[in-house]
């Protein structure tokens, strides 16, 4: 029971991470209908940003309390912007001039950024993982061990705590922003009918490049999160993570901003209990298994609409 | 006419200037400040500074937007349009279409005699393993082709069969002692098999959803190939793999060798002519059967499943089967390209059956032109040529080639050979090429 809470809480805490990933691939493909590729290397560029300023401001766990959290926010600023930039510049260059070509063109051109963003960092960042030293330590300790010291210590970390909570934030907040503000109604009309939106005055070009900002901030503060929680990054991290975070989006249905939250947690739920209870070689295997077996049964994921075939 | 210039540079040089403020904005952080594991701090991060890079990367892109801005983008008279002329354009191709193949073929065929004549047996090896290498993504990119530009379903995973293929052999000929000649066929059964398999569930998949899953299928296949130790060797993977015999004949020295029989001195050139012969004979076979094929009711199921799928089901084609012949076809060739890459390595690992290597494959289809044959050709020479070329500059390469895929897109999203010839006219009238822009992709 300890242990299986302890995995609970783990896959929680990844779950959360492929969520906010995800949601940058299903907006993407609610609006244009193309799997950003590129969007898993945007969450290791994010990553690499953070750890950068990280490093430079010469933030450590030494730091006050007070102190540490308004550094973490800053940096978390400064690397959403950052990284937004990168998103906005992928965008701009490899997928605006072809909008209107034929399908499989933007898909390539990802591919190709997807592959130049991955050597970039290798080049300009060197080939050998990034430990952190640990910035945030401790938490709760939800069940000792019982009495006798032989039972499985559950902990559930302050940086847990941490992903966790900004992750629910920001999920309250982007929803907001989809439902409420004028860009999200804009976003949502580009979602239906591009032509007949651009017809009513909406700048769909901006609007699709906005899309592409807004996942790639999300996607850097996944970066963030990863950081903080593993200690260790490389060049390679984005293409595991990416394709993980799409396997999510389809699970819950894509083009659903709940339903990729439902999905990165199920996701992250299904690989830590899989490497938990069976085996940690398998966990990618498991994850893509359950990947192929929703699109085949339920190819509109658990929140997603039908999709209606038009002549 | 001057003020109308002047016009130009002043916003030539604004946009320039944006270009180069985003790109400082962009390459300041990755680029200036790089996070190393410093000796002297404890095994903890330290930052670099190099701003000298920064300035370079920020100068060049200043400076390429400036020249693309003044000559291409915003000129009355781009120089694109110059250049444009001698691309080759659907008139210019026709004749191409008739002399460059059979020219393509003698050049290919006649190929290791001019090396041997221009290098002599020492140093035409290397041009002859490039050759090797060319013609096998050639034959690759032939297979896909079925897959992807004739049926029109987006493979990302098709370097899972060719693992299936390189793995069927390697581990016939270990465990079974299985000659090449034997395998070869198995392991296409073996690719096309997993192809069938793989098919079945997801071919009622659309698009990018197939694509996806795809790719998750060669993720899989090369997870399990990693982690099988007991069977596959795990990441040592496989090493010792029979070579194949002409006829029976091996390459070896001395009696009853191949230089023996025909009386030649021996040479360890023979094998590798040998062996470009077989990857060229392999590939016109993969070329042959697909131009044969595009001519059945098979064929012309795939091109009219390309275009339209919902029409192709109402005019009662079986939509089902016509996508999995394809997929098990282009499977089956590149079981048979895999199985010939594990014979010329003699050594095999999961580590050569990467996602890049779908990428690549697939950017070959694409970039050449899908569904053309020729372009295939065109597209594998110009990349693994171009990519063995810069092996000096290893590391930059791949980025390179990444930014190539984006810009040779941009430029000719259609592939740079976008015409091709209807495989089926009305009798009588003369068959004409038809140009990319009327050819509506599908939805796989």
């Amino acid at each position: 029971m300890e242990y299986f809470l302890q995995q609970l809480i783990n896959g929680v805490t990844l779950g959360s991470i492929y969520g906010l990933i995800a949601i940058g691939y299903t907006m993407v493909y609610g609006i244009i209908g193309m799997i950003n590729f590129a969007h898993g290397d945007i969450f290791m560029v994010g990553a690499f940003i953070a750890l950068i300023f990280i490093v430079a401001f010469g933030i450590t766990a030494s730091l006050p309390v007070v102190l540490l959290i308004l550094a973490l926010i800053a940096v978390l600023v400064a690397s959403m912007a950052l990284t937004a930039a990168w998103g906005w510049t992928v965008e701009r260059l490899a997928y605006r001039p072809l909008r209107g070509s034929f399908r499989l063109a933007p898909l390539i051109t990802a591919i190709g950024a997807s592959i130049a963003l991955q050597n970039f960092v290798q080049i300009s960042q060197g080939a050998r993982n990034k430990p952190l030293q640990p910035l945030i330590s401790g938490g709760f300790t939800l069940s000792d061990g019982g009495a006798d010291g032989e039972g499985f210590i559950v902990q559930l970390s302050y940086s847990q705590i941490l992903i966790i909570l900004v992750t629910t934030a920001l999920m309250i907040g982007f929803t907001l922003l989809i439902s409420k503000t004028s860009l999200g109604r804009a976003q949502r009309a580009c979602e239906q009918d591009r032509k007949m939106a651009s017809l009513l005055g909406i700048n769909v070009d901006r609007t699709i490049s906005l899309t592409f900002v807004m996942g790639a901030a999300l996607a850097s503060v996944a970066g963030l999160m990863f950081l903080l929680y593993y200690g260790v990054i490389d060049f390679y991290i984005g293409f595991l993570a990416g394709v993980k975070a799409f396997t999510a989006a389809v699970l819950g249905g894509i083009g659903s901003l709940p339903g990729a939250m439902l999905g990165g947690l199920l996701i992250g739920l299904i690989e830590t209990f899989w490497s938990g209870y069976f085996s940690v070689e398998y966990k990618d295997v498991a994850a893509f298994s359950i990947l192929a077996i929703v699109l085949i049964f339920m190819p509109e994921g658990l929140l997603g609409k039908p999709e209606v075939e038009k002549v | 006419m001057s003020a109308k210039s002047d016009n130009l540079l002043a916003v030539s040089l604004k946009d320039a200037a944006a270009g180069g403020l985003i790109a400082l904005a962009l390459f300041s952080v990755l680029i200036g400040m790089k996070a190393e594991v410093a000796s002297g701090l404890g095994g903890q991060l330290g930052i670099e500074y190099r701003w000298v890079a920064v300035a370079i990367a920020v100068a060049v892109v200043f400076g390429g937007r400036l020249l693309l801005n003044l000559f291409v983008w915003k000129a009355d008279k781009p120089v694109t349009e110059t250049a444009g002329s001698f691309m080759p354009s659907a008139k210019m191709l026709a004749p191409l279409g008739k002399y460059a193949m059979p020219l393509f073929l003698i050049l290919a065929v006649a190929l290791p005699f001019l090396l041997l004549s221009a290098y002599g047996a020492r140093g035409s090896r290397q041009y002859l393993d490039l050759a090797i290498l060319v013609t096998t993504y050639v034959m690759l990119g032939w297979g896909l082709n079925i897959v992807v530009g004739l049926a029109g379903l987006l493979d990302l995973g098709y370097v899972a069969f060719y693992a299936v293929g390189a793995y069927s052999y390697a581990l016939l000929a270990q465990y079974f002692g299985f000659s090449f000649w034997i395998c070869l066929p198995l392991a296409g059964i073996l690719a096309a098999f997993w192809g069938i398999i793989l098919g079945f569930p997801v071919l009622r998949l659309r698009g990018d959803y197939l694509a996806i899953v795809t790719l998750a299928f060669g993720e899989i296949i090369r997870v399990v190939l990693l982690n099988w130790y007991e069977f596959t060797g795990g990441p040592d993977g496989i090493s010792g793999i029979p070579r194949p015999s002409f006829f029976g004949l091996e390459f070896k020295r001395g009696e009853g060798g191949f230089a023996d029989t025909f009386g030649l001195d021996y040479s360890s050139i023979h094998r590798i002519i040998f062996l470009y012969y077989l990857i060229l004979i392999m590939a016109l076979i993969t070329n042959f059967v697909t131009m044969r094929l595009r001519k059945l009711p098979v064929g012309r199921a795939w091109e009219a499943l390309r275009e339209d799928e919902i029409a192709c089901r109402s005019l009662g084609i079986n939509t089902t089967n016509t996508k999995l012949t394809a997929f098990a076809l282009g499977a089956m060739f590149g079981g048979f390209a895999g199985s010939f890459f594990a014979t010329r390595q003699g050594f095999i690992s999961p580590e050569s059956f990467t996602f890049i290597e779908s990428a690549v494959i697939l950017a070959i289809v694409v970039l050449g032109g899908l569904g053309s044959q020729i372009g295939v050709v065109i597209a594998a020479i110009v990349m693994i040529g171009g990519f063995e070329f810069f092996r000096g500059l290893e590391e930059y390469r791949m980025l390179v080639f990444g930014l190539l895929m984006v810009v040779i897109m941009v430029w000719r999203p259609r592939g740079l050979i976008s015409t091709r010839n209807p495989s089926i006219t009305l009798s009588g009238k003369k068959a004409k090429g038809i140009s990319a822009d009327l050819v509506q992709e599908g939805h796989g």
